[in-house]
């Protein structure tokens, strides 16, 4: 159907309101038996009026099948190393490397070598673990913040925030995000905080940053710490995206 | 629970007939599924070409040893490679109800799977989230639910910086979300809301497609306007999101479609519409079915949604109920419909259903009401001819819908009364004489034109 004329004009003329035409009701309008009043429906959520438009949704939803992520998909390109220092992982596609180097790489504490999921475990992690300053502080006021994001609680231990992240938050009481302390102190080399000891079945698995490697992983003390948390400059992540997104926090934390 | 897993799995070549005979039952099932408040579907991720060098294309159900065969090489194995393939093959036969159920009865190989999940290795974790997504997306419940121990780890790593992960993530706690009330009782107190907030500043458009997906399903739920919206609307999640369905070339449909389902789920229950007002929401919608509609110009020119209406008939209920909201309480935008000479293309609409009819005659009736001014660019016109159309009809509500029209006419364009009277009007009348719903007004009418 084509455009009537006048909206041709009006759209040729650009954006404005006409001037309204004048309001003048009659008393008589929509009187019994009539029952006629302008007004402005709304439907509930359960109501009829809006069936087609949910089954469409849902057909939608059963119907659409997204790619899944990696695997024959994507684009393989020559093939190349993880430039970490000790990481000799090797990789044949971008997104592979970037998984690998946001999982491994990216929250990485710069005392014990520990990955983290998050920006925000790793700067919890590094006040109650490597700054002595905490543990003063910690004496006389609550310290251990909850891990919840947007939960601002905080705990004069960590068993106390531990029973808050179960009870209030409901969280598995062995989360293996959230390892109390070992008494011999922030230079201590023991195995990665991923995995918890006690857990059936479970491996102690490494640090290993590389997983050819044979040797043991490294003592903190005599190696090279790695300063450098955020994305090196040479790598760009494809997709159109700026480097991973932003995060608020300054991970370059120093001794 | 909702079942056509046919649709994503049915074999090529299937005539064109069979497929839609089948989409007609499965619209016929949902809409079931809906009167009965039990409307689940899920969302797949799933690589669909054929996996490549290990044998054979579809995969086969895995038994229990199998299973824990995977699991331990997965966890225990020396190469990187031989873990992976473990992964991979669970994973494959995971697709299975049969194996997932399997999976499920065995002790302590959620616990297994959760482990690697979260262990150290990259690809390993990315492997064991497709797993879990693959569980999340059955329809059986116990399946799905028993996924529940790994959603404190599913939120921590939306905070993370892996996209792909990221992702996958989101689709499955989408899946759980939708599974049951229970995973839901869970969820917030574990920090949703707050992970979703933060997650919606992802550039990654995949990773918003599935925290939009996500979002709907927690946003349908039966208890969300008291336990959910509230929240939400607190966050900082509404205005992200209509920033992502603004117009314009950056607009991206699999994401909109996503969020304006959410925004549809938050604004029908009704909870803090004047909230999203604030935001700018009426102008960002009106901006946007103009820019669908393929149209830049003002929101101030409701008539332009008519021609998206032509172009979708399916929409013209929706589409009307929106016109009949703004031209209710407003002079202006009933004056714009008379300029634009919108009358005619509206009058067409009519013949489409009951529904429509009752629709259209109602936006007239809000144009009409507005008195002499109004209806005098209504008559002479094409109106009264399609009125005295619309009286040959048996539906009490379009009839009625007709009455209401006339009396307004008539009080306001007397000429139109005459006009009537030399068209048969009164022999139209007549037949609804002895309709209880209608009689009254059907009297009155006759009355009033003979009067004039």
């Amino acid at each position: 159907m084509q455009l009537p004329p006048a909206v041709h004009a009006r759209l040729a003329a650009g954006p404005g309101a006409a001037e309204p035409l004048p309001v003048e009701r009659d008393p008589a309008a929509g009187a019994a038996p009539f029952r006629f009043a302008a007004r402005l429906v709304r439907f509930p959520r359960e109501h009829e009026f809006f069936e087609e438009g949910d089954v469409q949704r849902h057909l939608y939803l059963q119907d659409v099948l997204t790619g899944v992520a990696g695997v024959p998909e994507r684009p393989r390109v020559p093939e190349f190393t993880c430039q970490m220092a000790g990481c000799c992982q090797v990789f044949d596609t971008l997104e592979d490397y970037e998984h690998h180097y946001h999982t491994l790489h990216r929250n990485v504490c710069s005392f014990c070598k520990r990955a983290f999921p998050s920006g925000h475990l790793l700067d919890i992690h590094i006040l109650e673990w490597h700054d002595s300053l905490f543990q003063v502080l910690s004496e006389r006021q609550d310290m251990y913040q909850c891990l919840v994001e947007g939960c601002t609680e905080k705990f004069k231990t960590s068993k106390d925030r531990k029973d808050h992240l179960v009870r209030h938050h409901l969280y598995p009481g062995d989360f293996r995000f959230d390892k109390p302390k070992k008494a011999k102190g922030p230079a201590s080399p023991v195995a990665a905080m991923q995995v918890p000891t006690e857990a059936v079945g479970d491996d102690g698995d490494t640090m290993e940053v590389c997983s050819d490697h044979m040797t043991p992983p490294p003592e903190p003390v005599g190696e090279k710490r790695t300063s450098r948390h955020r994305i090196p400059s040479t790598i760009c992540f494809g997709q159109g995206a700026s480097r991973g997104f932003k995060s608020t926090k300054n991970k370059n934390k120093h001794q | 629970m909702l079942s056509p897993r046919q649709g994503l799995l049915r074999p090529v070549g299937c005539g064109v007939e069979e497929l839609r005979r089948r989409r007609r039952e499965r619209e016929a099932a949902l809409r079931r599924a809906r009167r009965e408040q039990q409307l689940v579907s899920k969302r797949l991720l799933r690589d669909d070409t054929p996996e490549e060098a290990e044998g054979g294309s579809v995969a086969s159900i895995l038994g229990e040893a199998e299973i824990q065969q995977f699991l331990w090489l997965a966890q225990r194995g020396t190469e990187e490679k031989e873990r992976e393939g473990a992964l991979v093959s669970l994973r494959r036969g995971l697709q299975h109800p049969e194996t997932q159920q399997t999976f499920i009865r065995l002790e302590g190989s959620m616990r297994t799977l959760v482990g690697l999940l979260t262990s150290n290795h990259a690809l390993l974790q990315l492997e064991a989230a497709r797993c879990l997504h693959e569980l999340s997306h059955s329809e059986q419940s116990e399946v799905a639910e028993a996924c529940l121990p790994a959603t404190s780890y599913l939120l921590t790593y939306l905070a993370g910086h892996s996209s792909d992960l990221i992702e996958l993530c989101l689709y499955t706690l989408g899946n759980l979300i939708v599974e049951s009330e229970a995973g839901r009782r869970q969820l917030l107190p574990q920090g949703i809301v707050p992970a979703l907030a933060s997650c919606i500043q992802s550039p990654h458009l995949p990773v918003l497609e599935a925290l939009g997906y996500a979002l709907s399903q927690l946003l349908q739920a039966k208890e969300a306007p008291k336990k959910i919206i509230p929240s939400v609307l607190a966050s900082s999640i509404p205005q992200h999101m209509l920033r992502l369905l603004q117009p314009g070339p950056k607009l991206n449909p699999g994401v909109a479609v996503e969020f304006a389902w959410c925004l549809h789920y938050i604004i029908c229950s009704q909870v803090n519409n004047a909230l999203l007002i604030t935001h700018g929401a009426v102008s960002t919608l009106g901006l946007l079915l103009l820019y669908l509609a393929g149209s830049v110009q003002s929101p101030e020119d409701a008539g332009l949604e008519l021609f998206l209406l032509q172009k979708h008939p399916s929409l013209l209920p929706e589409g009307l109920w929106l016109l009949n909201n703004l031209t209710a309480n407003s002079p202006s935008i009933c004056t714009s419909l008379l300029s634009l000479d919108l009358i005619k293309p509206l009058l067409q609409l009519l013949p489409v259903s009951n529904v429509v009819s009752v629709l259209v005659l109602t936006v007239l009736c809000n144009v009409a009401e507005k008195g002499p001014a109004y209806c005098w660019h209504l008559w002479p016109g094409p109106l009264l001819s399609s009125l005295l159309d619309t009286l040959a009809l048996s539906d009490t509500d379009v009839v009625g819908q007709s009455l209401e029209l006339l009396q307004l006419l008539f009080l306001y364009r007397p000429e139109a009364a005459q006009a009537f009277l030399q068209q048969s009007g009164l022999q139209a009348l007549k037949r609804h004489e002895e309709e209880a719903q209608l009689q009254d007004r059907v009297l009155a009418l006759q009355q009033t034109a003979l009067h004039r």
